[in-house]
């Protein structure tokens, strides 16, 4: 079971299935695009800044599913000294880093036609900026220290950290009063959003996630053998 | 299953968590007291002394309330229970509508009234067609 974690392994199985997954992706991105461009219908209230929300969400969603794998593969890397995890982990960072600022930019279009403020210091969008510099931090952690053991301690220590974090973004809009709006697809309830927007949304959210994983892919056949040159 | 090591780091992990949230609980209780993006037209009403620094001020915007006259607006922002006058120069947000949330920010002149330096317009988390929210719109009204 364990057999897919090894360099070699993973290695293979990244490089037999980057094609298919670059055709899905781009199948899957004319689908989804279509519906959230054109076919989907404009909303009650805001016309058409609704549209905004199909990138503007699952950006959110990824970086913060993101930032969970990266806390947890830091988590394996420090307690079990598996160094393999913290190659996983150094690979996602910068694609959950960008994928955290255009959850911010669009975020921020968003705001200044619905709301009348490009930016406001309230729960969700502060603890959103900390994600962001957690990112910024982790990152430039990997670049400034040269010596991979080092490396791995500091950035595992601050993803761990950064955990707490997760749950604050998460529930931000729930524990303080805030301008962001709360969650509208939730595990308890059924989705306040019509099935016309959401639809779209999920579309798009699968789109990007393949998008992910293909980046994740290409970066990891370099990391791994920048991990190997260097440990010889 | 797991080494000698592992389990030794593992308990310097779980040391160090445990103190890490009860650090964070006490910091959160603190900051839930002493933070407040927005009050509620209710907690105006507890405070005991008004606050001379800017606040914002969150609720809804009363149905037929909003009024212009010489480029100021006056409309009311309430809670259904208790209500706060607010005047604002300025350009509204396109989603500022009756009935629906607003934050507002500014001055409190006294507890019933506010002078609003900006306005914003609350967005909630429903979203749908223009078809379905009419039709939602004259069931309601049926029900009525």
């Amino acid at each position: 079971m364990f057999e897919i974690f090894r360099p070699r392994v993973f290695f293979n199985l990244a490089n037999s299935s980057l094609f298919w997954l670059k055709l899905l992706f781009i199948i899957s991105l004319i689908i989804s695009l279509s519906f959230a461009l054109i076919f989907s219908p404009i909303d009650y209230l805001q016309k058409d800044t609704v549209r905004i929300m199909y990138v503007h969400v699952p950006s959110s969603w990824i970086s913060l599913f993101i930032f969970l794998i990266i806390g947890v593969s830091s988590f394996i890397s420090l307690i079990f000294r598996i160094k393999i995890f913290s190659v996983y982990a150094k690979t996602l960072a910068p694609i959950g880093f960008v994928f955290s600022l255009i959850s911010l930019v669009s975020g921020s279009l968003w705001g200044y036609p619905t709301w009348g403020t490009w930016w406001s210091w309230d729960a969700r969008l502060t603890s959103m900026l900390v994600l962001v510099l957690i990112y910024f931090i982790y990152i430039c952690t990997w670049n400034l220290i040269k010596n991979f053991n080092t490396a791995e301690k500091i950035t595992n220590i601050i993803a761990i950290i950064g955990l707490i974090n997760l749950p604050i973004i998460k529930f931000s809009v729930n524990w303080w009063n805030t301008l962001h709006q709360p969650s509208s697809i939730t595990l308890s309830s059924a989705p306040t959003i019509h099935v016309s927007i959401l639809a779209p949304l999920l579309m798009m959210f699968f789109t990007l996630c393949i998008f992910s994983l293909i980046i994740f892919l290409i970066r990891y056949k370099y990391e791994i053998i920048n991990f190997r040159i260097n440990k010889k | 299953m797991f080494s000698k090591s592992s389990i030794s780091r593992l308990k310097v992990f779980f040391l160090f968590f445990f103190f890490t949230i009860l650090v964070i609980f006490f910091v959160y209780k603190n900051i839930k007291k002493n933070s407040v993006y927005f009050y509620s037209p209710k907690q105006v009403q507890n405070l005991n002394n008004m606050p001379s620094a800017p606040v914002r001020i969150g609720g809804l915007v009363k149905q037929g309330s909003i009024k212009k006259n010489n480029g100021i607006y006056n409309f009311i922002i309430t809670d259904l229970n208790n209500d706060i006058f607010v005047e604002y120069k300025g350009l509204l947000p396109d989603l500022f509508i009756e009935g629906k949330s607003a934050v507002v920010e500014g001055y409190l002149k006294d507890k019933k009234s506010f002078i609003a330096r900006t306005v914003l317009a609350k967005h909630d988390q429903n979203y749908m067609p223009p078809e379905i929210a009419k039709m939602l719109k004259v069931k309601t009204e049926n029900n009525k």
